[in-house]
Formats: structure tokens, sequence, C-alpha cells
């Protein structure tokens, strides 16, 4: 089955993309019959592939290694442009030279995730065995398998222990993901407005994005991508739905209020006659020409499914017992969609479990998106726990790395 | 931050003195982390820490100390039994709701106890009641009684006998004067109650 891709409704940007499911710009780690990949469903992925770049430089102990986790609809194009919409890193305020993640200092490694569209196997991607796109042929993914899959990219890698791994969201469940499942490989995790499940209220939200996906009849079952289509108007409504939750009342209402778009008075129609309309569309339309509408629906399954307790006989302490990873959970006042409470939950089994954790709620009006935002006290707090666990680690500090090779050429 | 050149708070250095090297250690209502900072300097402390405030924490965190956001009264059931050498209640018992079963909650966690608060019976705060007829504000006491955190305040002899109440056993008490040095030990408890500006008790559970 060939997909008439050369269709003329398909734009610039999304041919890129979806060149990019296959054969990312980024470097990509493959996996052959013999490395496959055992997933959570009981099913059996090989061969496949994980795309991912690193920032910075490992050190001769390999002690040094960072492993950023990105979110929902993230990349792994953390400080470098994303090659389809040419826009910056998604974290660059977080990671970059002399940031609080420090790359004079670390090695950072973003990969994209299980299920992802740009360059990690997921539905977006060539099956191998039809030569077609998987679509709904690809296994359900959960949160732990992606964190399986980046166990297996660090290992070809050559590193062993990961001096931190860090995320927000759902990133921030493969950090809890990776402390939970492999402990001894992480010598500190920052969990930033996160969970160690999805709350039903999530679930929910999630559910109507999917459906919202569903219904659109360019959706075509899921084979869209065969037959030269994209559901963009439900990946848009999705999309628009799940902005919402992602910022506060508060941030809202201070960025928007009531205020008319281009116009003095309503129109009586339903043109986005509000702000706050015309940057939803705006939202929605600029984020389908950038992700895989069946990618949104299987990472957002597996944000569903991921409840660390229940593997745990719901005791989340006993996820973490033994645990010697050093943990700095953060979250953020107005975040309503990962609630305070959601993090006390996790520092409450943290402690139960003995483990050596620090905690910070952010007073901050910007809601859930606020760890992407700019937030010095988040800034503050993750770069003095990196700073204390680096110490504990014995990575030097960057003025000592550059007084190093002085040192060196004095010697010569 | 605390620096080796700057003189540290005397009751630091009380409590750093019944403190074991390598030790674990929970400071219940830790602050800005001076003290877990110092025990870790001088001892070599696995110290963590709770504080109420955000301020607090955000300052510890960034410090690169291990220090929760939570409340004394509340968030010390989530411990285990004995997960600490000691649990250190340091000038915060008197800011508790509820004085006696956080002292009880701290001889559970901890395998010892280190107390430390302000004397509500030093001579300066009976002369202020006795003479001024209102509540004593001072340098030590700063707030006005109606906006105070201090809800719970205790003298020394109040204290030895919550303590007898709910079966601690005394093993290190010592109490500073106004000036920060020691009252002598072999003095009274109603010459210490009199005169310690300060206390500092470590307890064991009776067995």
């Amino acid at each position: 089955m060939t997909s008439p891709l050369a269709a003329g409704d398909l734009d610039a940007t999304e041919r890129l993309r979806r060149a990019e499911a296959d054969q990312p710009s980024s470097p990509v780690a493959r996996f052959g019959a013999d490395e496959p990949l055992l997933l959570d469903s009981g099913a059996v992925l090989a061969p496949w592939q994980i795309a991912y770049t690193t920032d910075g430089t490992l050190n001769a102990d390999r002690s040094n290694a960072v492993l950023v986790c990105h979110a929902l609809t993230g990349d792994q194009y953390v400080t470098t442009p994303n090659p389809v919409t040419g826009k910056p890193g998604w974290w660059t305020r977080m990671v970059g030279p002399g940031r609080p993640v420090d790359t004079d200092r670390f090695f950072v490694i973003c990969a994209n995730v299980l299920g992802g569209c740009l360059g990690t196997t997921g539905p977006a991607s060539t099956d191998p065995q039809t030569g077609a796109p998987y679509a709904l042929n690809l296994p359900m993914i959960t949160i732990p398998d992606m964190v399986r899959a980046q166990a297996m990219l660090i290992d070809r890698l050559g590193i062993d222990t990961l001096f931190c791994v860090v995320g927000g969201s759902m990133g921030g469940m493969q950090v809890l993901e990776w402390a939970a499942s492999y402990g001894p490989r992480v010598f500190s995790a920052v969990p930033i407005a996160t969970g160690a499940r999805h709350s039903s209220q999530n679930i929910a939200f999630h559910e109507v994005g999917r459906q919202a996906v569903m219904a659109d009849p360019d959706w075509c079952g899921g084979r869209y991508l065969a037959e030269g289509r994209n559901p963009k108007k439900g990946l848009a409504v999705a999309r628009m739905a799940a902005h919402i939750t992602y910022m506060s009342d508060q941030s809202l209402h201070s960025k928007f209020g009531r205020n008319l778009q281009d116009r003095d008075k309503v129109t009586f129609g339903f043109e986005a006659d509000f702000q706050i309309e015309s940057y939803l569309r705006h939202q929605g339309m600029s984020f389908v020409d950038r992700f895989d509408a069946n990618s949104y629906l299987y990472v957002t399954r597996a944000m569903d499914y991921f409840d660390i307790a229940a593997r745990h006989g719901d005791v989340l302490a006993r996820a973490f017992r033994h645990t010697r990873t050093r943990f700095c959970v953060v979250s953020f006042t107005s975040d309503w969609l990962f609630p305070t409470a959601e993090s006390k939950a996790v520092v409450h089994a943290l402690s139960a479990a003995g483990a050596n954790v620090s905690f910070v709620e952010i007073d901050s009006p910007k809601g859930h998106d606020a760890f992407l935002l700019e937030e010095p006290e988040m800034f503050a707090t993750v770069r003095g726990f990196l700073m204390g666990a680096a110490r504990a680690r014995g990575i030097p500090g960057p003025a000592e790395i550059a007084e190093a090779p002085a040192l060196q050429r004095a010697g010569a | 931050m605390i620096r080796s050149s700057e003189p540290v708070r005397v009751d630091l250095k009380v409590v750093a003195e019944l403190v074991h090297q390598g030790a674990r250690v929970l400071d219940v209502g830790c602050g800005e982390g001076e003290l877990l900072e110092y025990l870790a300097e001088e001892r070599g402390v696995d110290g963590r820490g709770i504080e109420i405030s955000q301020a607090g924490v955000n300052a510890c965190v960034a410090r690169g100390l291990s220090v929760i956001q939570g409340d004394a009264d509340r968030d010390l059931g989530y411990y285990p039994d004995l997960a600490f050498d000691y649990a250190i209640l340091s000038q915060t018992i008197q800011a508790t709701h509820a004085p006696k079963h956080v002292l009880g909650e701290l001889l559970r966690i901890g395998n010892k106890a280190i107390v430390s608060f302000p004397n509500f019976g030093h001579w300066d705060v009976r002369m202020r009641l006795l003479f001024g007829g209102r509540m004593p504000v001072s340098e030590k006491l700063p707030y006005s009684w109606h906006d105070t955190p201090n809800i719970h305040f205790c003298t020394i002899r109040d204290f030895v006998s919550l303590c007898d109440e709910i079966g601690a056993r005394v093993e290190k008490a010592v109490a500073l004067n106004g000036s920060g040095a020691r009252v002598p030990f072999n003095m009274p408890w109603s010459w210490w109650n009199l005169f310690g500006q300060q206390a500092v008790f470590l307890l064991s559970r009776k067995e």
C-alpha cells in the first residue's frame, strides 16, 4: 500500500513533519529485531527507534548525564530549534549554558517519547510489516513503556547512572516512573507540575480531546495518513480544550478578560468575537501542523493509564522503598490540572519511604503551563537543588571546569 | 547563608553539640535552613527539613538542603517510626497548635528529640508582666499578642512536666541566659526557669 502523500492539500510544514516520523533531523537510535521493546500491553515492538538530541559534554566517568523528559506535545528539541516549526527549543529557559540545567556542566539528553511523531516509533511511523504508517495498528503505549525505551537509549549511549531526570507534566510522570522502576540508575529526580497518577478529571479532558479527533471525518478510522488526509479540525478542537486546562482562570482573565478581537462590538454571530476565542483558534490551528492526530490519541492514553501506586498495592510509598534517589518536587499554586495535592501525595509517599526529598510550591498565577514559562522561583529552586546534588555526586562546577584546562596548560 | 566567619547563633551550637557525627536529622520548622546547614558543616549530618513558609522552603532548597513545605501539626504522621536519629524542633514548639502531639511524634520519628524554645518563665518576662501588666514584647519575643505565630508559650517547668506526662526522659538540658551564656547545670529547675532565656532539651522515650 502506498500513500498518496503527493496530494496537493498537504502544506509544506505538514509534509516536513511526516518525513520526520521515520527520518528525523536529530540523531536516532535504531533497535533491530534482536533488541525488541517489550510493552506493558504484552505486545513486542521490533524493530523500533528512538530519536533524541544531546547538549553539553559527557564527562570522563559518565556521571553528568541529565535526561530531560518532555510533556504531551513536546519533542526532543529542548535546546535546539524544532525542524518543523523553526521555533527555538521548548525549554531554553531551564536548559542551556548558565541555566539551571547547565549545559556547561551537564550532558543533557532529550528523547522524543514512544508514541510521538518526530522520529521515535509512533503511529505515524512506517510499519515494516506493511510499508504503510502504523496508524491504529501500533500497540498501546504506556508511560513505563516510554521510560523502558529511554533506558535502552541510555544503555546504547553507554551511560549507567543518570545524574538527574527532570521534566514537567507528562515529563514529570516519566521522572517518577524512572525513579520507581530504575531507582539505582537515577541519582536525582525533579518531577515538576505532575502526579503519580492521572486523575479522573484529567482522563475526562483527554477523552473529550480524543473524541474530537475521532469525530472528524478526515480521521478516517485512523487511516488518514494512508488516505492523504488530516483530521485538522478535530485535533485543533482537542488542543483548544486542552489548552484551557494549561492556564488558570486568573491568567485567562488578566490576559484576555472579555476583550473583543479587532472589533468594537459583538457581531451577533459565531465568529471569534472575543480575544480568547481567537487565541484558542490560533493555538488549535498552529498545533495541527506540527503534531500527528494518532500520536495525540496514543500519548494521552498513556497518561490516562498512568498510576504508579496501582502497581504497588495502592501504596505509593512501596514504589519508592529503599530509594536512594534525591528528589525535588515542584508544584504551582494555580495549576488545577496537576494541583499541589498531587505533588504532596508524592512527597508524603517519599517521606514515608525515607527518601531524600525537597518540595516547593511556587506561587504563580500562570496555571499548569507555568513550568514552561519565566518562573524565577522555579529556576532558583532547580538550580539550588542541582548544585547540591552535583556536590554530592562530585561533579565539578563550571568554574572548576574552566580552571582545569588552564592547569593542564600550565603543567605542559 | 551563614558563613564560617559570621557569628553562629549560640542555640545552634548547643544543638550541634547534642548531635553525633553523620546522624540522620529531621529539623521541624527549619526556617531558612541555618541549623541544617550548620549541622551539615559541623557534624556531617544527613539532614531533612519541614518548613511551613514558602519563602523559607525556597531559600532552603536553593541552598541545596532537602526541605519540604509542610506543617508540624499535620505532616509528621507521614514519617515512619525511627526514621531519624534526631528529630529537632528548634524555636518552633510555641508556634504549634498541639505541642503535646508534636512532641509525641518527634519521639516516634526520631530515636531522640531535641527541642529548643524561649522560656516564658524568664525573669524579664515575669517583670514585664508584673510591672508593665502587658504581654511582653522584646527583642527575643518581638510579636504583639494579637499578631503572633507563637500561640503556645511555656516555661521550662511547664515543659519538664509535659515531658513527664508523655513519658519522655530528659537526657540533657541546657539553659542559656540573656547574653547567651549557659546557666550552670548544677542549679535547681527553679533557678533555670528564672534565669534561662532559652532552653534546649535532649529527650528520649522512657522504655
